[in-house]
């Protein structure tokens, strides 16, 4: 991708900047295709129509939306902290921006091929974590305040579980590099991670080589309930329903951005959706193959065309990656809201304990393995 | 000649903020530009080929102490008017104590060897030799800081706690 790039642009910055650039675009697509799947998917849920008139079946609804956002006036409250209310939003889109770097859309594009990418994952979601924070206190509004508040505790709780499960999945593949843990899961659909893990030895891409056998079986009900795990705490870490105290409207009318309109609403909007997409991403890249088909082979392989590919390669982690967005809007209009002391339940006393436990049990399986 | 640009927009992203850290009178101003010091102090150990320490600099200092920080300042006083001691006083201790801390590091800077970035061999990820390091010649240590910090948990936990549950 970049060498295409630079056959274009020739090697300078504007290749570099370019080739940051393309999840931009597929970021702001999706976003729109996450809107409408919002209002439809709830629609049918509560078997409403949702809406009907912009379009055939209302499917460009989400573009009046945007548009809709993009004239409305940009207020600033007059009590407000101007300089961090107006900085909040950047830093929120540009935590999630961040975080996309290091996902691998194929096998031949990922912004930046990091050894370090899974670790760098868990760090750059606490700037979210300083962004929440900046818009609730710049407010200067109480719901700002306490729903910031409320978001902030429980990321930072759910960070701990998430993190546990992380190192469950790095401990079993040996690499913190996203690359490798998909390519370790190379082949058809039981070599994922879900489904205990690769069945024959594989070469990852830093050149060591990962010993598996069909013994790798026993781990399918372990990763199975790891899996479950990530996916509750990554709901948990985006304020999703059921886990949405922080933005809970019968309370804080809309926790951190309720000041905000807008623009600047539009960009923690934005952020928020990414931050779900990027869950259900790594979601798909630890446990479910990642840019691996399910078939194990390529049409391109067929054509022997190598562009075809890579083309396959990025439709089939979008396509996994909008199956668990899917799964949490599917999710939200389910199940109702938890209390806070539930909340926090589930996290110290049940996901906790569970990822401690899973994770002393697959160490001493690797080990003996 | 990119390193170096980039080094200058670190070091201006490092600096910056903390002038604001010294002479803004607003605590959660000055708490909330630590955040991009923070920052500018990762991209500099980027530069270095430190990708660990610099992911683990985001993670700590970002995601944990700036948090805390913050949290403090928020909880302890009320977050409308925040009325801490923010104008000069004790000149002279002050002065004495940070020309102490000057001198040290001037000590140190001044004969030191310095190394160009440019010249080094670039580093494929340190974060192997760091855990294989910490897991042989180092484990002392590393599990000493290990149980520090566990006594540290247990004791907010129990400072926590409600003295009826004691």
């Amino acid at each position: 991708m970049e060498s295409l790039l630079q056959s274009f642009f020739g090697d300078n910055i504007l290749t570099l900047l370019l080739y940051c650039s393309l999840p931009l675009v597929f970021l702001l697509l999706y976003a729109l295709l996450a809107i409408l799947g919002e209002v439809k998917v709830s629609a049918w849920m509560q078997d409403r129509l949702g809406p009907m008139r912009t379009g055939p079946y209302g499917i460009i609804q989400p573009i009046a939306d945007v548009l809709k956002l993009l004239q409305k006036e940009d207020i600033t409250p007059a009590n407000a902290d101007k300089f961090l209310f107006n900085l909040a939003p950047y830093l929120s889109f540009m935590s999630a921006y961040a975080a996309l770097a290091v996902i691998p859309f194929s096998s031949q594009y990922v912004g930046a091929d990091l050894n370090l990418g899974l670790f760098y994952l868990l760090a750059i979601s606490s700037l979210n974590v300083a962004a929440i924070m900046m818009a609730g206190w710049a407010s200067n509004n109480k719901y700002s305040l306490y729903g910031s508040m409320r978001a902030v505790a429980q990321i930072v709780s759910y960070e701990v579980p998430a993190a546990m499960v992380l190192v469950i999945v790095v401990m079993f593949i040996g690499s913190l590099n996203l690359q490798d843990i998909i390519i370790a899961q190379s082949g058809p659909f039981w070599n994922w991670i879900v489904f205990g893990g690769p069945k024959q030895d594989v070469m990852l891409a830093s050149g060591h080589t990962l010993d598996a056998s069909w013994t790798n079986l026993i781990f399918f009900p372990l990763f199975l309930g790891t899996f479950v795990m990530y996916y509750i705490s990554g709901l948990a870490e985006t304020n999703r329903t059921p886990f949405d105290i922080p933005e809970a409207e019968s309370e804080l009318v809309s926790g951190y951005h309720t000041e905000y309109s807008g623009m600047k609403f539009a960009m923690f909007f934005m952020s928020e959706y990414a931050n779900m997409f990027i869950v259900s991403a790594v979601t798909a890249i630890l446990f479910f193959g990642g840019w691996n088909s399910p078939f194990g082979v390529y049409l391109g392989d067929a054509f022997d065309a190598p562009w075809l590919v890579a083309v396959e390669q990025f439709g089939w982690l979008v396509l996994k990656g909008l199956f668990f967005v899917f799964m949490m809007i599917w999710i939200r209009w389910t199940l109702p809201r938890l209390r806070v002391d539930q909340l926090m339940y589930m996290c110290w006393k049940v996901l906790i304990p569970f990822s401690f436990g899973v994770a002393l049990l697959v160490g001493f399986l690797v080990v003996i393995l | 000649m990119e390193l170096t640009i980039l080094f200058y927009v670190f070091a201006a992203l490092t600096l910056l903020p903390a002038l604001v850290v010294v002479f803004s009178r607003s605590l959660i101003h000055a708490a909330f530009s630590l955040l991009f010091t923070f920052m500018g102090v990762a991209g500099l150990y980027v530069l270095l080929n430190a990708d660990f320490i610099a992911v683990a600099q985001i993670m700590v200092y970002i995601g944990g102490i700036l948090i805390l920080l913050v949290f403090g300042v928020m909880l302890t006083r009320r977050p409308t008017d925040v009325d801490i001691q923010t104008s000069v006083m004790k000149t002279l201790p002050a002065t004495i104590v940070v020309a102490a801390v000057l001198g040290t590091l001037l000590v140190t800077l001044v004969p030191a060897q310095w190394i160009q970035i440019d010249d080094m061999p670039a580093i494929d990820g340190t974060a192997l030799e760091i855990g294989e390091l910490l897991m042989t010649t180092f484990i002392l240590p590393f599990e000493v800081a290990g149980i520090l910090l566990l006594v540290a948990v247990m004791g907010a936990a129990l400072i926590a706690r409600k003295p009826k549950e004691l």
